[in-house]
């Protein structure tokens, strides 16, 4: 499906949503409110059939920060960004865990790095930092004087 | 022509006439308890020499070559590095259990030592029920296993010394049964005369296949028994680190594993004795002129020899067979093996009567 | 084990963090960070019943380097050293993967010459890469002889790494824009004449002293069953996908470089478990070999580096590039505000996907197959934490 076919497919599923061209794929935005219903329709659609969650990550802007969904189709082999402005005070989002299993390791990832909540994640820990750690490390305003090396 | 049975008689006759009976008991009780702890040393050293040797030359590389002439004193060097280490004990172990276990362990392995026939009338004991005394001396060790285990306080000894214990149980089976087809057939349990009915051939090409069959199940079972690759889930270091001697380090530790050399080199001999001849030569049959040639060939040299031959075999499993999983091992035994020594057992029995063997 | 004193308050109840304990009649046991089965810092908290595993909880971090937060602050040049060391097995195809994405943001065309190393060396890691793999994964079944019959021809490989790159593990040798500098002069003799003969006649070797067994057989056939629809769920990729019979091979579906010059299968197993997953790693093994030499006495004359300025600036945009290293899919996602080094960068890593499914794979197996399932899996810590 090309990206023309893609976007006439979405908009169908979610009128709301905007997109974005110019890059290899095309992007999607989405409201984090609308993202979990959006996201089953995305795997169940038979056309659609988004069922490869190939990166999960986030970006901070400074003033916002933006969850990335890189999507795929095993079936039909088209690619789709989908993105998620969230607040940077407190960002939550649902968590897709239940529809991409991937992204329960994933998500638990972004949650100690960038500081995301996920809500209804069923262990919602920190996996790659100790349980004690205080900050968000990939932040760009983290700072640890003892640690990080500024070139 | 010089042999261990002209050294002991001479000895024998050189103390009696210098001593009383009794001083001459305990006399030789005395060199018979240096000379076990000096076997003992001597076959750790030389077995775990030779399994680094065995291990180099299946895994295409050199293996211990710097100590010594060819490497030779390697095992000694290591046995002085674990003597000078030092033995922590866990805290939260049980100390008395904990201390006691190894001992245990190494104690069973010597007390087997004592029926073994090393050469042509030289023993420590030829008691007449020497092979049942082996097999019921043989499974105290796993007690040693399993209290060792379980005084360590650590999870992982705890599931190596179950699993021993599991494995241990069930194989003994197996290998007594395969040790029973060989009693049926020269009908005494004494060792002594286990190797003089082999005079004109050993049981493994005298007992048609049944004794083949036996002498297989009871490789297996001793394998097993003996806690080595590819039955070694008691200390399968990719799962459990060391198992059950986890927690032991310095000469504790170092006692375990001259024990489980010393528990192969036993089990090996015990095969040796009963299906390969002991120390009897080769014979075949009544031809009297091969005979008395095999026969110039000292029978230490043969024990040995059949010994160390069996030992290679074993270590050779080691080195090329990937591990069994629990459930798999017990299977094999309660499955497999025990049915079919059972089976041939019975085979063997009916030969015996029948006296269809050669 | 805790004392008396740290489990009780003083008048005999337990103290409020251990009720939770007291409670759960659990059995946990920690396999890593120091521990033979995890080869490196792996930890793994498995609850068990028995022998059996009722949960495996992976504990990660022991090597997190923090390689995403270090990359923003290097150049474009810089960055791509620092990812040999993530998945060190394919540090070629880590490079090669970061190379691809700064070319493919500038538009720089590499020269074919360059192509053609590339592949090559890429097809040498993973050679070399899935030799290791075969020797430490029968090291876990508890056959250790293997491990050094696979290093005897990995030796080889590692020698013409170090003839070329100058490196035996972290290479460092491609470049935005080609490679870094021509192959040693012996190269294509010794891959050619050397390397791919002594392989070829060692194959067998590998058939009969593991793949024939009778003992492995039986402790990887139907042990960690991945099924189609979880293999992708889970996000699995590379081999272990492929076993359960996923089409997901980036050299097949996205070729870049001279992949769509060269004929070679996409090795397929449907069954799923730890001997397809076995099967399918020794089978490109073969595919391997194949490309090499089909590339091997073809390399063009020309250039092995494209002209590229002192100072590379990404345009401002978003960027992603993924290559199949030896374990999977590797993604590179490069958020660039214009500038000399990256804004956001993310490694998807293959292992980190992996290792995910590894508690739904191994739940209500034996200790010894989740062993076996890890085995199989190949994961390499460090490509894991980042």
């Amino acid at each position: 499906m090309d990206n023309e076919a893609l976007k006439i497919q979405l908009t169908e599923l979610l009128p709301s949503v905007t997109f974005e061209e110019g890059g290899e794929w095309l992007n999607v935005n989405v409201d984090p409110n609308d993202w979990k219903p959006f996201a089953v329709k995305l795997k169940a659609s038979a056309e659609l059939y988004f069922d490869y969650l190939f990166c999960l990550t986030c970006v901070d802007w400074k003033t916002h920060l933006t969850m990335v969904y890189h999507l795929s189709s095993t079936k039909h082999r088209h690619t789709i960004v989908v993105k998620c402005k969230l607040d940077r005070t407190t960002p939550v989002v649902e968590t897709v865990c239940d529809i991409w299993r991937t992204a329960e390791f994933h998500e638990r990832e972004v949650f100690e790095m960038f500081g995301v909540e996920f809500k209804n994640h069923p262990d919602l820990r920190k996996l790659i930092l100790p349980a004690d750690w205080v900050g968000f490390p990939l932040r760009k305003d983290y700072e640890d004087p003892i640690n990080m090396i500024k070139l | 022509m010089i042999s261990f049975e002209h050294i002991t008689k001479w000895l024998q006759a050189w103390l009696n006439a210098h001593m009383s009976p009794i001083l001459v008991l305990a006399v030789e009780t005395v060199l018979i308890v240096i000379l076990a702890i000096a076997l003992f040393a001597v076959l750790g050293l030389v077995l775990v020499i030779m399994e680094r040797r065995v291990a180099a030359f299946m895994q295409i590389r050199m293996g211990p070559n710097r100590v010594g002439p060819w490497g030779l004193l390697q095992s000694t060097a290591d046995t002085v590095k674990l003597i000078m280490k030092e033995s922590i004990v866990p805290t939260h172990a049980d100390k008395f259990l904990f201390n006691l276990a190894p001992f245990i362990v190494m104690i069973a392995a010597m007390l087997i030592l004592a029926p073994v026939n090393f050469a042509q009338r030289f023993h420590i004991w030829d008691l007449n029920i020497g092979i049942l005394f082996i097999t019921s001396i043989s499974s105290i060790s796993v007690i040693g296993i399993l209290m060792g285990g379980w005084a360590s306080s650590n999870k992982y000894s705890l599931l190596g010394a179950m699993r021993s214990g599991a494995q241990i149980v069930s194989y003994e089976l197996s290998a007594g049964l395969s040790i029973l087809t060989i009693i049926v057939l020269c009908g005494s349990l004494k060792v002594s005369d286990i190797i003089a009915s082999q005079e004109t051939g050993w049981w493994i090409f005298k007992g048609h296949i049944p004794a083949i069959v036996a002498f297989v199940i009871y490789l297996i079972a001793v394998t097993a028994e003996t806690n080595r690759a590819p039955f070694d889930l008691a200390e399968a270091e990719s799962e459990l680190t060391a198992g059950f001697h986890s927690e032991y380090s310095g000469m504790r530790f170092a006692l375990f594993f001259l024990a489980e050399y010393i528990n192969i080199f036993i089990v090996c001999a015990v095969g040796a004795t009963l299906f390969l001849g002991g120390w009897m030569p080769f014979h075949i049959g009544h031809l009297q002129g091969f005979n008395h040639v095999m026969d110039y060939i000292p029978s230490s040299i043969w024990f040995f020899g059949k010994t160390f031959f069996l030992i290679f075999v074993i270590m050779w499993f080691r080195w090329t067979f990937p591990r069994l999983r629990i459930d798999q091992l017990l299977n094999l035994e309660w499955k497999y093996l025990l049915p079919i020594s059972m089976v041939n057992l019975l085979v063997m029995t009916v030969v015996a009567i029948y006296h269809l063997h050669f | 084990m805790y004392h008396i004193n740290e489990l009780l308050n003083s008048d005999n109840t337990l103290k409020p963090s251990f009720v939770a304990m007291k409670e759960s009649d659990d059995y946990t046991i920690n396999i890593g960070p120091q521990h033979p089965a995890t080869h490196g810092v792996l930890h793994l908290v498995i609850t068990l019943n028995g022998e059996t595993i009722k949960k495996v909880d992976p504990d990660l971090g022991f090597i997190h380097r923090s390689i995403e937060k270090m990359c923003e602050s290097l150049s474009y040049r810089q960055y791509i050293y620092v990812t040999s060391r993530m998945d060190y097995l394919s540090s070629h195809i880590n490079n090669h993967a970061c190379a691809l994405l700064v070319e493919k943001a500038l538009q720089v065309e590499v020269p074919e010459r360059a192509q053609y190393i590339r592949v090559i060396m890429d097809e040498l890691t993973r050679i070399a890469s899935h030799l290791l793999w075969w020797g430490a994964m029968a090291m876990d079944m508890g056959a250790f002889t293997p491990y050094f019959y696979a290093f005897r021809e990995r030796e080889l490989l590692t020698e013409i790494m170090e003839d070329t790159c100058g490196a035996r593990l972290t290479m460092n040798y491609m470049v935005p824009g080609g490679v870094m500098h021509d192959p040693h002069e012996t190269f294509v003799h010794r891959v050619s004449k050397e390397f791919l003969p002594l392989l070829k006649s060692k194959l067998h070797e590998y058939e009969e002293l593991v793949t024939g067994n009778i003992i492995f057989q039986n402790r990887v056939n139907g042990v960690g069953l991945l099924t189609y629809e979880d293999a992708i769920s889970y996000g699995c990729s590379g081999p272990t996908a492929r076993a359960s019979g996923v089409h997901c091979d980036i050299r097949k579906l996205y070729p870049y470089d001279v992949y769509n010059k060269v004929q070679f299968e996409e090795v397929i197993e449907t069954a799923g478990d730890s001997m397809a997953r076995y099967m399918v790693r020794m089978n490109e093994i073969k595919q391997s070999i194949s490309i090499i030499e089909q590339l091997i006495n073809n390399i063009p004359e020309g250039d092995f580096q494209a002209k590229t300025k002192a100072v590379l600036k990404l345009p401002k945009g978003e960027f992603y590039q993924r290559v199949e290293t030896a374990r999977g899919e590797l993604g590179v996602f490069v958020v660039s505000e214009g500038g000399t080094t990256p804004y956001r960068i993310k490694f998807r890593s293959p292992g980190f996907s992996n290792l995910s499914c590894l508690d739904h794979i191994t739940k209500g197996s034996k200790i010894g197959d989740l062993v076996a399932s890890m085995g199989t899996l190949d994961l390499v810590i460090p490509d894991i934490d980042r």
